[in-house]
């Protein structure tokens, strides 16, 4: 039987499991409920103050980029083996390669933006 | 005979069944008796051509497994007072049927020899008998203990969406009792088993749907075994790729 | 079937923040803009949704971890409720510092 390198997709999305687990709800109550709602100032999500946040901070950068590219692998993987149990087993090649490929193009694209700023 | 209830059950005898049909039978109702004892109460007295596997009557041998209503159960755990209406007996599912509620077992019996659930010495260090056993602390002992209480029913198997598309997948019980090995403190032999557990078709095809645990009449938790074993690859994956020269001969 | 479509969710919520990102790389007009949108009724509906996916997401996710970690303290097994609790327990923290973090005092 041929040795697997589903441990590195596999880790990938575990870790994106974890992490979103831990910060996605609170980052949707604060855009989606604390600011709409004016239990917290717009300002404090403004660009003076993010921008200050994440430009030449190579620490935030990387959070910032540890939490998007993690949560598209862990989507990536998931939804890989969604579409496989749903019955593409015949193409599972092709959906393994379409997901990881978005999942990889999403990467380079966070990476790229991020250096910009 | 007061009450009774009808039993729904398949039937396929290859000789003279073109297709599977199903055959209802009523059974007298007694609050103290399980499924199976309905099935026995069948051959007995109403119809002594019906197949099924039965032996302990105590939720020991694990033969006895049935679809019951759909769900995967031990017929000797399952009491009739638990239903009502029509109960709906079958084979376990996942498995080619070879007479009425008999199935052929040839695929789990392969997966489990694959991951060799046996404890394995390395060469040359195995104890001479005159030397006694190999001692083990309690401690050492509850770090495999619930994975030894498997009785091989392969409920687990079907109750596995995953192995119900694709039956290359190693499943549940297989890879329970080899982590049941792999965590003996007496056995070595974790490298060989790697080679069935670790493959694309061990424990990587599974998603952690967690339904292999719900219908385990033992408590061995097989989900958790496999992704326990996954964690335990993983880090043998990352470890031979950025420390080859650790890599073991 | 609920469980993988949480991941859409997920991914999706790191597309709304890439694009945050775009847009603050473009300057502050382009990114006030954006981050302006999140006042719209749209973007809360659309964000109660992502929370329901989300929430069900750390549910599920922290319900199996006693699953994957496995503790023995001497020969008895750490219950389940104390590991995921203390994954509850770590999220709860988690949560506060982020937001403390965003929004500033």
């Amino acid at each position: 039987m041929a040795k697997s390198n589903e441990p590195i997709p596999w880790s990938l999305f575990s870790a994106g499991g974890m992490l979103s687990a831990i910060l996605l709800p609170i980052l949707i109550v604060i855009t989606g409920i604390l600011v709409p709602f004016g239990f917290a100032p717009l300002e404090s999500l403004g660009f003076d103050r993010v921008h200050a946040a994440v430009s030449g901070n190579l620490l935030v950068k990387l959070i910032l980029f540890g939490f998007i590219f993690l949560s598209f692998f862990h989507w990536a993987h998931r939804f890989r083996f969604a579409l496989v149990d749903m019955g593409l087993r015949k193409i599972k090649g092709l959906i393994g390669f379409a997901c990881y490929g978005s999942a990889l193009a999403g990467t380079v694209i966070t990476a790229a933006l991020l250096w910009r700023i | 005979m007061d009450k009774t209830m009808e039993l729904e059950i398949f039937r396929y005898r290859p000789e003279q069944d073109s297709e599977p049909t199903f055959q209802t039978y009523e059974v007298p109702f007694h609050t103290e008796w399980v499924i199976l004892d309905a099935v026995n109460y069948i051959k007995d007295e109403i119809d002594g051509t019906l197949s099924y596997r039965w032996s302990c009557r105590m939720g020991v041998c694990g033969s006895c497994g049935m679809m019951v209503n759909g769900v995967p159960k031990l017929t000797c755990a399952a009491f009739l007072k638990d239903y009502t209406g029509k109960i709906r007996i079958e084979p376990l599912e996942g498995f080619p049927v070879e007479r009425d509620l008999i199935f052929s077992m040839d695929d789990f019996i392969a997966k489990l020899k694959s991951v060799k659930p046996w404890i394995i010495r390395k060469e040359g260090e195995d104890k001479p008998l005159e030397e006694g056993e190999y001692l083990q602390t309690p401690r050492q002992l509850v770090e495999y203990q619930q994975y030894t209480m498997c009785i091989n029913c392969m409920l687990c198997y079907a109750a596995c969406p995953v192995y119900a598309h694709d039956n290359t997948f190693l499943g549940p019980a297989a890879i329970a009792l080899g982590q049941r090995y792999n965590m003996d403190s007496r056995d070595q032999g974790r490298d060989q088993r790697q080679e069935a557990i670790a493959s694309h078709e061990g424990i990587w095809q599974c998603t952690f749907v967690g339904e292999c645990s719900a219908v385990c009449p033992k408590d061995v938790d097989p989900a958790g075994a496999i992704q326990r074993a996954k964690v335990a690859s993983t880090i043998d994956y990352f470890k031979e790729l950025l420390l080859p020269w650790g890599k073991k001969s | 079937m609920v469980r993988e479509l949480t991941s859409v969710g997920v991914a999706g919520y790191s597309v709304f923040l890439l694009y945050l990102v775009y847009r603050l790389g473009q300057g502050s007009e382009a990114y006030d803009a954006a981050i302006g949108l999140i006042m719209s009724p749209a973007s809360i509906a659309l964000h109660l949704i992502a929370l329901v996916l989300a929430l069900y997401h750390t549910v599920t996710w922290f319900n199996v971890t006693p699953k994957v970690i496995v503790i023995h303290l001497g020969e008895e097994r750490v219950p389940a409720f104390m590991i995921a609790g203390a994954h509850y327990a770590g999220w709860l923290a988690v949560s506060m510092i982020v937001a403390w973090a965003v929004l500033g005092t």
